[in-house]
């Protein structure tokens, strides 16, 4: 069955440093290629020994942190100049010195993982762990105190008795030959296999369940409630912490809240416009106002210029003008009475018309009346 | 005696341990079951985990009104915790990045062990930032990402830095971590007879066969990662002091921050790297790779960094003065004299005089004695962040707006638990992965390399 077995290299071991790296520089001067040197750790002087050419990763790590450096600024200038221009702070949109944090941890990232991802899965080809050398005794001893080298049979210049014969003059202290296992040389890739597709299956599964139900699920159970329950007190519920169980408060005693000045001249219009004084001064911004409410509220009936003709044909009884002298001679406490109480027919608009509203619907009333009833002082 | 030969290197490892001894001492702890002390100890950190749990359950179930902060404290525990762990992350990247550019070979012994530290410290720092904005499952609106609401974040806040910053630390100290750990992964791959240990590290080798030629590019990259992760560390701790420095509160509105917080992360993580590794090399008898030497070139590195914190607090005194500013020369008299005068004092006991106490070459070498200053300088380091944070806000600008700030029970268990959490991490990496690289460690040990006398 041995001599079934492929050859794939001839191994020597070595019990010093200094032994693996004479032996080292006689392989390479030999004019072998297809040699490596295995050691538990880094020896100085090897790579020179070997003849190996400098390391190209600095080059991926200057290539990628650049990149980084760059796609950092790009992305921060696209962000805060072009898609989200907002300032803060008073500063540009495009502050560059307050960029430069995140520039360079996004460098220093990119750069790292980059590196380290080239390094063992495009220079090394990792994960291998089906290279004839693994298994070996050869692997067990160079992964702790012992230094090896080994000559691969694929090597042009390999001869199995040259390599034996160049192995003794460098004084290897065991010289042997590795095959390749049977299911090294049939190796495929696992990738393929069902067994790991099925094992890729689950856990795409498993992942896109969790995420959905973490997402969709529970970020809204419990305690997750995105503050929808606050512990406080809405108006019309009932509340534990009052004796009268009412969650609203009635005013303390004695105040009044603004705009909400009691009417105490209900039923008593004579003495209402004997009291009453209108606190609103006539003013452009008043008449504006009176007028607005006006032709909301009054001209319906009262029509758009008082005169009593009503926009609703006969429905309604028609209401008396606002010319009339009765109504001129009023003082403005008198009318201010007839819109808070109303009379006859006429409701109270005391829900729809503020206090200051009140009164600007009166001051409009007045030039109404002037402009019907101009006096000679008027056309000066 | 006087005639001591300065051209000769000294040994790094003491006692001329063989190749195959080191790998077995290392790789011990794996093979051999925990015994009752070790789960005597996790029993200790998980229960210290338990009320971390009690108390972020309690958070975030009630809201973080469970805790001491309020107006005008709005920053308390939560960021002197943050600001507290990162520090403690320092030392892991120094010692395996910088000291690696500098050439120094003590720090094979300790820089494994100092790595994985940095880890669990940023992880529990990470912890922080995330309960302290009140929603934790929100944090994903932290990082830019195109999203429904078309919003971006703010790229000009320090805040956000700050996210970019701790989560490349992060990311690139386990990438520096787990390169390191390739070749022991091997080692262990090939010493182990257990089936299904064997799987786990021909996984996490990948591979790897100990090649010169690979060990030639890994090399390079070990450079490449400690030349990026210097300046990386540097600037970590650099943006979280812009979080205080950048803003207008005295106290933290300092230019003097960025280099006075770095030097005093470094100070505080050689505080717990020196406490944590007195107690492994005695329990895993690493007395000859983690050597008394290396605890005093540590102990000297503490004397440096404690020296500039020192320097830092005087300076920041002198220009609170030399600036004539009043409210920032009353923030600092009230920082000594006020109502948190307690907290400073704790702080410049702690920070400054003990590590003093190192000039002396006897106290340097003294385990107990650099134990107990090591714990000092932890709580020193502690209180120097809430003394930064507490006391600053607690008295700003606006007098009828002052304050003075008490932690609740809640923020006391967080607090407790976070240190649960990270010793729980160590605890469980002492006893999965070697906490002293094999390959470096093999590599500094005597006549491991070629002596060059007959090639040069």
């Amino acid at each position: 069955m041995m001599s079934e077995k492929i050859l794939y290299s001839y191994t020597g071991i070595f019990d010093t440093p200094n032994a693996v790296i004479h032996a080292a520089e006689q392989v390479s001067k030999e004019g072998f290629t297809k040699y490596d040197v295995n050691t538990p750790y880094p020896l100085h002087g090897m790579d020179k020994a070997m003849k190996l050419p400098p390391s190209k990763l600095g080059y991926v790590a200057l290539v990628f942190g650049l990149a980084g450096t760059l796609g950092a600024l790009l992305s921060l200038w696209w962000v805060s100049a072009i898609d989200y221009p907002i300032v803060i702070g008073g500063k540009p949109l495009f502050s560059f010195p307050a960029y430069i944090p995140v520039m360079f941890e996004v460098t220093v990232l990119s750069a790292s993982i980059a590196t380290v991802l080239a390094m063992l899965f495009i220079f090394f080809k990792f994960p291998n762990n089906s290279h004839p050398l693994h298994g070996t005794e050869y692997m067990k001893k160079v992964s702790s105190d012992k230094y090896g080298i080994s000559i691969q049979a694929e090597d042009p210049k390999f001869d199995e008795s040259l390599v034996r014969k160049l192995f003794e003059s460098v004084h290897a202290k065991e010289i042997n030959p590795l095959y390749w296992d049977n299911d090294e040389i049939n190796h495929k890739n696992k990738i393929f296999e069902p067994k790991f597709l099925v094992f890729l299956l689950v856990i795409g599964i498993i992942t896109s369940c969790t995420a959905y139900f973490t997402l969709n699920k529970l970020m809204f159970m419990l305690p997750f409630n995105w503050m929808m329950e606050q512990p406080k007190q809405n108006a019309q519920q009932r509340s534990l912490v009052f004796n009268d169980g009412f969650g609203m408060r009635q005013p303390v005693t004695g105040t009044v809240a603004r705009g909400y000045l009691p009417y105490v001249f209900k039923g008593q219009p004579d003495l209402a416009g004997e009291k009453l004084v209108n606190p609103v001064p006539i003013s452009k911004e008043s008449l504006k106002l009176g007028q607005t409410k006006f032709d909301i509220y009054c001209s319906p009936c009262h029509g758009y210029h008082a005169e009593g003709d009503s926009r609703l044909r006969g429905q309604y009884p028609n209401p008396p003008s606002l010319h009339s002298e009765k109504v001129r001679k009023w003082s403005d406490g008198r009318i201010f009475a007839v819109l808070t109480d109303g009379q006859n027919v006429m409701p109270s608009y005391s829900s729809q018309l503020t206090l200051d509203e009140r009164w600007a619907v009166i001051n409009y009333v007045r030039a109404l009346q002037r402009a019907l009833n101009a006096k000679e002082s008027d056309l000066q | 005696m006087s005639m001591i030969d300065y051209t000769r290197e000294l040994s790094v490892l003491e006692g001329k341990p063989s190749l195959r001894e080191l790998d077995e001492l290392i790789s011990k702890p794996l093979e051999t079951k925990p015994n009752k002390k070790f789960y005597i100890a996790l029993s200790i950190t998980l229960s210290m985990m338990g009320l971390l749990v009690i108390g972020l359950g309690l958070t975030f179930y009630y809201g973080i009104g469970m805790w001491g902060n309020n107006v005008p404290v709005g920053w308390a525990f939560d960021i002197v915790n943050f600001v507290f762990w990162v520090g403690i992350g320092h030392a892991g990247t120094l010692i395996s990045a910088i000291l690696f550019l500098f050439r120094q070979k003590w720090r094979t012994g300790i820089a494994r062990f100092a790595e994985g530290m940095t880890i669990f410290a940023v992880m529990t720092a990470g912890l922080f930032p995330l309960i302290h904005v009140g929603r934790p499952w929100l944090a994903g609106y932290l990082f830019p990402y195109p999203n429904q609401h078309s919003l971006w974040v703010n790229f000009t806040s320090p805040l956000l830095w700050d996210v970019f910053a701790v989560s490349t630390y992060f990311t690139v100290s386990l990438i520096f971590w787990y390169v390191g750990l390739i070749p022991d992964f091997a080692t262990l791959r090939e010493k182990t007879n257990h089936k299904f240990k064997k799987i786990i590290y021909s996984v996490f080798s990948l591979g790897w066969r100990f090649s010169n030629r690979h060990w030639q590019n890994y090399e390079m990259v070990y450079l490449i990662l400690a030349g990026f992760a210097t300046p990386l560390v540097l600037s970590v701790h650099t943006i979280v002091s812009f979080d205080f420095a950048v803003s207008i509160i005295p106290g933290w509105h300092t230019t003097i921050f960025p280099p006075y917080f770095v030097a005093g992360a470094v100070f505080s993580g050689f505080a717990m790297v020196q406490n944590v590794l007195i107690i492994i090399r005695k329990i895993f008898n690493y007395e000859h790779i983690i050597t008394l030497d290396t605890l005093e070139k540590m102990n000297k590195v503490i004397l440096l960094t404690g020296s500039m914190v020192g320097y830092g607090y005087a300076m920041e005194f002198f220009i609170a003065w030399y600036s004539g500013v009043e409210a920032e020369s009353f923030t600092f008299l009230n920082r000594a004299l006020g109502p948190y005068a307690w907290a400073y004092w704790i702080m410049i006991t702690c920070n400054v005089v003990s590590p003093q106490l190192f000039w002396f070459k006897k106290i340097r070498r003294a385990i107990p004695v650099m134990f107990i200053i090591a714990v000092f300088i932890n709580v020193g380091m502690w209180f120097e962040r809430f003394v930064i944070i507490v006391t600053s806000l607690s008295r700003d600008f606006l007098p009828s707006s002052w304050a003075y700030y008490k932690p609740t029970l809640v923020d006391g268990m967080i607090l407790i638990g976070s240190f649960g959490f990270f010793f729980t991490w160590i605890l469980l990496f002492t006893k999965a992965l070697p906490v002293v690289s094999m390959a470096e460690v093999k590599a500094v040990a005597d006549g491991a390399q070629p002596s060059h006398k007959e090639h040069s």
